[in-house]
Order: C-alpha cells, then structure tokens, then sequence
C-alpha cells in the first residue's frame, strides 16, 4: 500500500532556500548597479564582465575536474559566476580582457579551488583576486575611465570597445581620470587641503547616483543600496555586517573630519564613494568568509569598516574595503573560535546556569 | 501586571502550518478495526510483562500486561474480546522491528471491566494519584512517551511550583491537540486541577500557540473560574512544543544544562495527558484510545480521530482514503516524526500523528556542501553553531563535536530545515549522540573493570599481608613456646 521508504530522519519539510537560489539572489540584487555600470561605460565594460565570467567558469570546471568532483552540479551552482561578477564590479571597466582573465581564473583557482572548494576558502575570491592584481598591476587598475554612456555620442562603438578591452586600442589616457578618492590622496600628498582639492571633483549627489568615474559596478550608491535592501528583505544577508560596517566608518570619518576637516573627509564622502556600499552589502557579507555568530558580525563589520577608512586616510592606496575585507577574512577563524552563540541553560563561559532558590521555591 | 518580555525563545523556525484542513473538523470515533495490536513497549523504559495468553477473553480497559520496574507502563485492552496470539509484531518505529505484542480480536460488545470508584481525586492524597495514573497506563501524549506517573512524582522529591501545560502543537500538520482543547476544554482543566495536587504545585500556565484561537478562547473560558490555572498565547514557532523551549518563552527562565525542569520547580506536561489524567482519575478509565491527526498531501480527507491503541495505521489511512501513493508515511508531524517503514503498524500511546506527505511535499533535494551561511546559527534555539559540531560529526571527531555543546542540542532539527545546502545536520548529532553515549559507557565500564582489578589486587595483597602476619607471629609465638620449654 505504502511504498518502502528509506530509514531517513527528521525533518521531512524543508524551507525553500538552496544554494543555487542564494547565489542566484544575490546576482538579482547586484544587477542594477552592474547595469549601470554596464550602459555608464558602455562596451569595454561588458566585454570585461564576459571575459571575466568565462575565465572563472573554465577555472572552476579544471579545478572540478582535478579534484575529481561531479563538474556539472558544482559548475551550476551559481557560485563561480558570482565571484567573478562580483570581481568584474570591482575592476576599472576599461581594463585590458587580461586584468579580467587573470583575474578571474585567480579568484578560482587560489582563492577557491586550492582550499577545496566552496565553502573551505578563507578568503574572499573576488577580494584575494582584486587585491592580487592591485599589487601586480597597478596601472592598469588605476587608470579609470570617465563615463561614456553605452550609445550616447562620443562613447566607443561595439568595435571600439572590442579594441580598448582586447587590447589594439587608441590611447586612452585622454578619455580617463582618477577617482575621487584618488584624487583626494594625490592632492593631500600634494599639500592641498581637502575643500580644495575636492572642489569640482565630489558632489554628494554625483556621487550617490553614481555618474562619475570609479569600478564598474561601485558608482552608484543608491543601486548598490537598493541591492543591498533586497538582499536583506530576501535574507540572504542579515543587516549586521553592513550596519557595522557603515558605522565604523561613520564614526571614525565623522570624529576625524570634525577634528581636521580639512584634512579629513566626512562621512558622506566616506561612506557614498568608492567601494564602501557594495563592500559592505555584497562582498563582507559572503557567508563563507565571515563569522558565523551575530557577534562575530558585529566585530568583523566594524573591523572592515574600520580598516577601510584607515587604509584610505593613512595608506598607500587611495581604496582599503579589499585589503579590509581580505585582512578580516583572515581574522573569522579566530572570532569564530572564541564568539560563539551562548548555549542555552549555560553561561557564556559554557558553565551550567545555577538555578536560583527563588528559581525552585517560587513561580514566576 | 504589564508583561515586557516578548514570549519566545532563541531561533526557531517558521515551518508552514498546513493545520487548516483538519483543525476545523471535528474528532471523529474510528469505529473497531478487525483486530487491535498492543505491544508491550509503547513508552520509554522498561516493557510491560503480559499476564494474558492466547485464547484469553477479556473485557474492554482490562489489564493486559503489567509495568515492570520503576520506569514502565501498563498496557489495558481497548475494547473486549479474545486475545488471538501474544507474539512479534512490527513495531511503531524507523527499524521496523518486531517487538512483543498482544493481538486481540474484538468481539464488538464493548463491555467494560468493572471498576470500583476511586474517590475525588482533589481529595486524595498525593501519591495516591500518581499510583492511579502510573496504574492507568498514562504516558506523556506529546511523543515521547515518558511515564506520566514518574513525572507526577517528582514533588514528592523536590519543590514544584509551576505546572507547564504544553498546548504549543507547533509541528506542521498535527491539530490532535488543537482540537481536544476546542472540543473538552473542561476535561483538559480538569485533569490539571488533579495534576497540580498530584505535584504539589500552586500554579498551572498553559501555553498554546497563537496559531489556535479557538482552543485559547475555549481553554481561558474553562480556565476563568480557577484563579491558579492561567493560560497564555505563546507567538508560533517551531520548536515552541519542546520543553525547555517553552518554559524560556513562558517564564523567561532557562533549564540549567544537564538538569530537569523540575529543579527550577517546574514540570511540563502535554494538555493530551491531562486529558488521559482526567478520564483515569474521574471516570476510572485506562488509556486506551488517543486523538490521531491523519493529513499530509496523499490523505484524501484529513482528519481527526479518536483511535483505539492498537489500531493498525492502515487502518486509519483506509477510513481517510489515499489521493495518491505516498511518498513517505510517518509517526508524528513532519519535523521530528518518524519514517514508518509501511503502514502495518498499530497506533500506540505517542502516536499524535500519521502524516502521508506527497513527493513535492518531501521535496528531497541533493545534499551540497555547506557555505557557512549561518543560517543554522541563527535557527538553532539552544545557541549551538551547527555547522561547526557537523563538520567535527562528520569525520567522526566526536570529542570536537562534544566540544560545541553537541549534548545541548535537542535535534529539533531546525537547523537541517532551513539549511540551503540541504545538509541533513540533525542526523549527523543523532549519530554523534549515539556514539558519545557509547564510548561514555565504554569508558565507564573500562573504570569499572579497572576499580574493580585495583581492588581485587588490594584485597590479595591484604590477604597476602594478613597471611604474612599470621605466619611471623606464629613463628614468634613458636619460638616463644620453645624458649619457654628450654
């Protein structure tokens, strides 16, 4: 009457999230910033985002199959597409298809398949990869292209673009400019102050919106937020690594630029440029690389944010949230160790609670 | 007084009810199958002894087998007539194996033993209620199957204070609980009243899930003209039905690890068993039949009945109907309930559910593996980090498991429900559980053998000593003797 079923435990429902739907939920969420960034430098920037994604794909399916894992399952779980499109966000969008390649094939092959895998990585692939290629190629991750919307007048044609990223390109030096962070650290070491240097370089609005030059998917602050909003709503992420994040880096530029404004940029500045929002919403909060327990979010959060602005205020680089993030991921092991969830019916040092004589003798 | 804290717990999960096909229904009698199968052991501790043999005739709510030892449960017929075979049958249980069990044949008369009146039970004394429950074969009817009478006893040990009626029924499915309390608040109430003396106890809280409005409203109207029985509406979530759970949502108050409930004065029983506890104490009635909740997707028409223990699940299923084969039959609801191997078993005294779930219900998918996302961590309602003690279960470094609470943990299973790689986590504890117990009780039967070999030795070296002692002295007295007869 029954067919025979299998001895097999508990529970016998499930909720409906799988792994492929959270990698799958969270390209959703970035690809309005991504879009953006696609149609705000037009062609190059799709090409990189392509070369990079194919670079990844072929990574990850050598490193299957060396390892001798089932290739087809793993290759479309969604996970190696996100690494290096979370990568291609970060990259200037008119590098060389080889940042992209190099990149890509770095983020899987060292940052992934050596450690075995998904989910045994210590460190952030996208981030280890970006990181790599910042200290190995510095001229070509600095040189930013100004907007050329896709199509509008002016921008590079699909030719054109196939020649800036394969590489037979016009010089394009004419057609690039730093950053404002960027900008901001050249001018400080050229002794200006910072209301000088950023007069005509930051517009709070310019810079939310996201219509200035910077990484392909990073401009715009208020798609990356709306992203960051729909991974919340979906809860794929929970809201304490960005939250501690922001307010690491709210508090240490806000305490600073009330100390030194001149010297020191607010928090808006702080917080709306650069790689700050899609840091704290899509790349700090890969499960995989941050702590497990809600207090270990706390202190990883505050700590990218924290060295983020350290590295951007005192560093040798105009950027920190990849050397934040990478430098924190290297620190979840310790804060997973000793920040654990206390156990019920025991004390955070794991002692059992002693039951109270007002606990025995009276109800509550 | 202005409640402040919010009614809940750490985690838990949201599991989707699909309570509403049967909780407006009402509990229907199952009329007599043609033959009743009683096993010895449907509780935990020991089986009971039977005392009928084949061809026995015997009389509805007759003693069939009794307890045996301290922790045990009688087992009573559950109508009359002739016990056909007292031999193995396949048991309520994942295995399949067969244990002891009565068959009967009912004869379809429904005579009643002849019982003599107990007395008001609010009047007897304390330990005399529980000799009657523990003689009525009350075990606890939420699932686990505890002895209800061992449970009653603890006042007599230390101080009870509060009576914690579980009416959470937060697994999927199971609305036995919800409708007994729509249906008999009084009885409920009552068997709670007799419960309170039995402990010792001043205060009832009865707490059911905000998911039963209808079972709040008729418990609080049955409640309303006791002053010391209060019940509560507790927020639904899974695991709200467990224990410790619910004694945090109620009262704030956690169970020290390693301890019972009742050493913070509290002891939790099911509103199933106070039901029982009534009928034994006021009618003179043994347990002998049970609310079961038949659903699932394969059920054609979901439903509650009152079923006599014993009853085959095929049974229960045939007087349902079956829309479709289903994909996996179990005991109790979809979260903790287990696989039956198939449907030729009886219904015993835990049995609060038979669940026939379709494929698309099951939806079994491929384990992958874990991507730390946490969300176990997050579910787990003891504040374990389920990830961790799986990684260390798994490659059998049980210690390691041990070492992040791995005792703690309930095996609610929240953490395999919501995990989206599909990691069957609950299973890898169960396992490490198992194997924990087993090398605890290798290593103490290793001391055992040890103590016992130290001892052994001291006792021949005393011997050897003694023995020494007596010859030095008898050579001294000896030589006393020769010098005395120089």
């Amino acid at each position: 009457m029954t067919a025979q079923t299998p001895v097999i435990g508990g529970p016998h429902v499930h909720a409906p999230a799988s792994v492929p739907r959270t990698m799958a939920m969270v390209l959703l969420a970035s690809l309005p910033a991504a879009g953006f960034g696609v149609y705000l430098f037009g062609w190059p920037a799709l090409n990189l985002l392509l070369v990079t994604i194919t670079a990844a794909m072929l990574s990850e399916t050598l490193g299957l199959w060396m390892a001798g894992k089932p290739v087809r399952a793993s290759l479309f779980d969604g996970s190696a597409v996100l690494t290096a499109w979370l990568l291609a966000l970060t990259l200037p969008p008119w590098a060389p298809w080889w940042i992209g390649a190099l990149g890509g094939a770095f983020a899987i092959i060292i940052g992934k398949q050596v450690f075995g895998g998904i989910g045994q990585n210590l460190f952030n692939p996208a981030m280890l990869a970006r990181v790599a290629l910042l200290i190995s190629f510095p001229l070509e991750m600095t040189t930013w292209a100004q907007p050329h919307p896709l199509l509008a007048a002016g921008s590079p044609d699909f030719l054109t673009g196939l020649a800036i990223t394969f590489g037979h390109a016009p010089h394009i030096d004419g057609m690039s400019s730093a950053t404002v962070l960027g900008h901001v650290k050249t001018a400080f070491t050229q002794g200006h102050t910072l209301s000088e240097s950023l007069r005509g370089h930051f517009a709070p609005a310019t810079s939310l919106l996201g219509r200035t030059n910077g990484s392909m998917g990073e401009t715009s602050a208020v798609l990356v937020l709306l992203g960051g909003v729909l991974l919340l709503q979906q809860r794929i992420i929970t809201w304490h690594i960005p939250l501690a994040m922001f307010a690491a880096i709210a508090a240490l530029s806000g305490l600073f630029h009330w100390i030194d404004p001149e010297r020191y940029g607010d928090a808006l500045f702080h917080l709306s440029s650069g790689g700050a929002m899609l840091g704290a919403f899509f790349i700090a909060t890969d499960p995989v690389t941050s702590p497990s327990s809600v207090r270990g979010q706390w202190i990883f959060g505050a700590g990218c944010g924290a060295l983020t602005w350290i590295i951007r205020t005192w560093g040798g680089y105009p950027e920190g949230v990849a050397f934040a993030v990478v430098l924190m991921n290297a620190l979840t092991p310790l804060i997973d160790h000793y920040v654990r969830p206390r156990i019920y019916g025991r004390t955070r040092a794991g002692a059992p609670i002693e039951p109270t004589a007002q606990q025995r003798e009276t109800s509550p | 007084m202005i409640r402040l804290r919010r009614l809940r717990f750490r985690g838990g999960v949201h599991p989707e009810g699909n309570k509403q096909s049967t909780s407006n229904r009402e509990i229907e009698p199952l009329p007599l199958p043609a033959r009743l199968y009683l096993p010895v052991q449907q509780h935990i501790g020991a089986p009971a002894e039977p005392i009928v043999k084949a061809g026995d005739h015997v009389l509805k709510g007759q003693l069939l087998a009794h307890s045996e030892g301290a922790v045990s449960a009688p087992v009573h017929a559950s109508t009359s007539g002739t016990v056909v075979a007292v031999e193995p049958f396949t048991a309520s249980h994942a295995s399949g194996l067969p244990v002891r069990t009565i068959i009967l044949e009912p004869d379809g008369r429904e005579i009643w033993e002849e019982r003599a009146y107990g007395g008001d039970p609010l009047t007897m004394p304390p330990e005399e209620i529980a000799v009657r429950v523990g003689a009525a074969g009350i075990v606890g009817m939420g699932g686990a199957a505890f002895p209800a009478a061992v449970k009653l006893n603890l006042g007599s040990r230390q101080a009870v204070h509060t009576l914690v009626i579980n009416g959470g029924e937060c697994e999927p499915y199971l609305t036995c609980d919800d409708r007994l309390m729509q249906e008999r608040p009084r009885e409920i109430i009552d068997g709670v009243r007799i419960m309170l003396r039995a402990l010792g106890a001043d205060t009832a809280r009865i707490a059911i899930e905000d998911n039963k409005p209808y079972a709040v409203a008729a418990m609080t109207a049955a409640a309303a003209a006791y002053p010391n029985v209060h019940v509560t509406a507790v927020p639904s979530l899974y695991p709200m039905g467990s224990e410790k759970q619910m004694i945090q949502a109620l009262t704030g108050q956690e169970v020290p690890a390693g301890k019972l409930s009742a050493d913070i004065g509290m002891v939790v029983h099911n509103v199933a068993t106070a039901h029982a506890v009534h009928r034994a104490l006021r009618r003179e009635q043994p347990l002998i039949s049970r609310i079961v909740t038949v659903g699932g997707g394969a059920v054609a028409t979901p439903r509650n009945l009152e079923v006599p223990l014993g009853t085959l699940v095929s049974d229960l299923l045939d007087a349902c109907g079956l829309k479709e084969t289903p994909a996996r039959l179990l005991a109790g609801g979809p979260m903790m309930g287990m696989v039956l191997p198939h449907a030729r078993v009886p219904v015993v005294k835990g049995t609060n559910g038979i669940i026939a779930l379709t494929r698309e219900e099951v939806s079994a998918r491929a384990e992958r593996p874990c991507i730390r996302c946490g969300r176990c961590v997050n579910a787990c309602p003891c504040g374990l980090l389920p990830l961790e003690m799986a990684a260390r279960a798994r490659h059998g470094d049980i210690n390691g498991a041990a070492d992040y609470g791995l005792t703690d943990c309930i095996s609610c299973g929240s953490c395999s429900y919501v995990c989206p790689a599909n990691i069957p986590l609950v299973q890898y504890f169960n396992f490490a559980k198992g194997a924990l117990a087993t090398q605890r009780e290798e290593k103490r039967r290793a001391d055992e053998t040890r103590r016992l070999a130290a001892e052994r030795t001291a006792r021949l070296e005393a011997v050897k000593a003694a023995r020494a002692q007596q010859a030095a002295e008898r050579k001294r007295a000896a030589a006393a003797k020769a010098k005395e007869s120089a």
